[in-house]
């Protein structure tokens, strides 16, 4: 569908003539804000979290396949690489679990004067950061 | 879809730099966002130095200082000076706010000046309203009532039911909070935004209008309404402390309601 806002682009200068007018810039000076940037993150995490759901099958699979395919499979998540990936998915599923139940709040009506906005902010980051450690310490020291 | 750069004609390429008068105790530079239609090219970004102490306390002091006294060819829109209007809403050190209401000195370093965010250019800070205020008249912004008012006085409210409306007929329709919202960046041909969402919150929830189903129902559309995705640079912005994303939280909670 073309953009109707295009229309808005012709102007005419003092002679009359056409001319195609600037769009003014947008991302370019807007100053990060802890509003859109926690907005930003919670997609960026959904994203992240549909791309772990890929390799997670793709470990089940290969637990489905053969002893050896596993095996190959269990490596990879134990090297480094495997295991920074493993933290982000972690961390992209607490906050965007975090962020979810911010977002429900909203959607029943609550948090939305800005002091409580940026608070729960702060609280879900805090909570999603965390969250992870736990997972982590539990996963690493106590299992 | 989300275009994120520029496009070719709209980059901002560095301009001219006019010095302050030797001997100045105070001086602050200001960066102003230039666009000429009558001259072929890019905007670009023009510096000027000014005393503050020969200045007046807001950064529209600055720009009228400017206009007066350095560059007659800036072009902004001014009008009340206190905040009231909403003329004179532009991009300040990377948030919109009302020129007149932002004081100079909350502003650390250079001063940069922008038009709102993702319009097209009138003339250098200049943006172009006319979807935005076309959106605002597709709310229908005003009273409709079926019943006929009383014949020797106004339609009535209780004091409960005119507080509702608090936080909404402030709004001076300076559009600071629709061009901060990325969604309105990226949607904004169809996305009604969140000044015009809140002004039609404010008649839906008028107790002397009586059409809010049809108000509602006007509103019930994949774009028009649910771009929000709650970011809230809407209410983090706004020059007169409203709350455009709770107004909008509202409308969304009323569509869920009628579904009974």
């Amino acid at each position: 569908m073309q953009d109707v806002r295009e229309a808005l682009m012709q102007g005419r200068n003092s002679t009359g003539k056409l001319v195609q007018r600037p769009l003014s810039p947008h991302l370019q000076v807007y100053k990060p804000q802890i509003s859109s940037t926690l907005s930003i993150f919670h997609r960026i995490s959904g994203v992240a979290l549909a791309g772990g759901a890929v390799l997670l099958s793709l470990w089940l699979t290969a637990a489905a396949t053969s002893p050896h395919a596993f095996a190959l499979a269990q490596s990879l998540v134990d090297s480094i690489v495997g295991m920074l990936v493993l933290i982000g998915f972690t961390l992209a599923l607490f906050y965007h679990f975090c962020n979810g139940i911010r977002h429900l709040l909203w959607d029943v009506g609550y948090g939305f004067d800005l002091p409580t906005m940026h608070r729960t902010g702060a609280i879900v980051l805090a909570a999603s950061a965390g969250l992870t450690i736990v997972v982590w310490i539990i996963g690493l020291v106590v299992l | 879809m989300a275009e994120l750069s520029l496009p070719k004609n709209s980059r901002v390429v560095a301009g001219t730099t006019h010095k302050a008068a030797p001997g100045g105790t105070n001086i602050k530079s200001f960066q102003i966002y230039r666009w000429n239609p009558d001259d072929a090219g890019n905007p670009h970004i023009d510096t000027y130095e000014i005393d503050l102490d020969k200045c007046g306390p807001m950064v529209l002091d600055a720009l009228i200082k400017i206009k007066n006294e350095i560059d007659p060819s800036l072009t902004f829109r001014r009008s009340c000076r206190e905040g009231i209007c909403g003329s004179c809403a532009m991009n300040i050190d990377g948030t919109n706010t009302l020129a007149c209401l932002k004081p100079i000195d909350t502003i650390d370093d250079t001063v940069k000046i922008n038009p709102l965010p993702h319009m097209a250019v009138v003339k250098d800070l200049v943006p172009d309203l006319t979807q935005a205020y076309a959106q605002y008249a597709s709310i229908e912004p005003w009273l409709q009532a079926d019943s006929p008012a009383p014949p020797d006085a106004e339609r009535l409210q209780s004091i409960e039911e005119r507080a509702e409306l608090d936080g909404m007929w402030e709004c001076i329709l300076c559009f600071c909070c629709t061009t901060s919202c990325p969604s309105y960046w990226w949607n904004g041909d169809r996305y009604l935004g969140p000044a015009v969402l809140l002004a039609a919150y404010r008649w839906i929830a008028d107790s002397r209008d009586e059409n809010m189903g049809k108000r509602l129902d006007a509103l019930e559309d994949p774009f028009k309404l649910y771009r929000c995705h709650t970011i809230m640079n809407c209410t983090q912005t706004c020059p007169k402390g409203l709350n455009p994303a709770k107004a909008i939280g509202k409308i969304k909670q009323l569509m869920v309601e009628r579904q009974g």
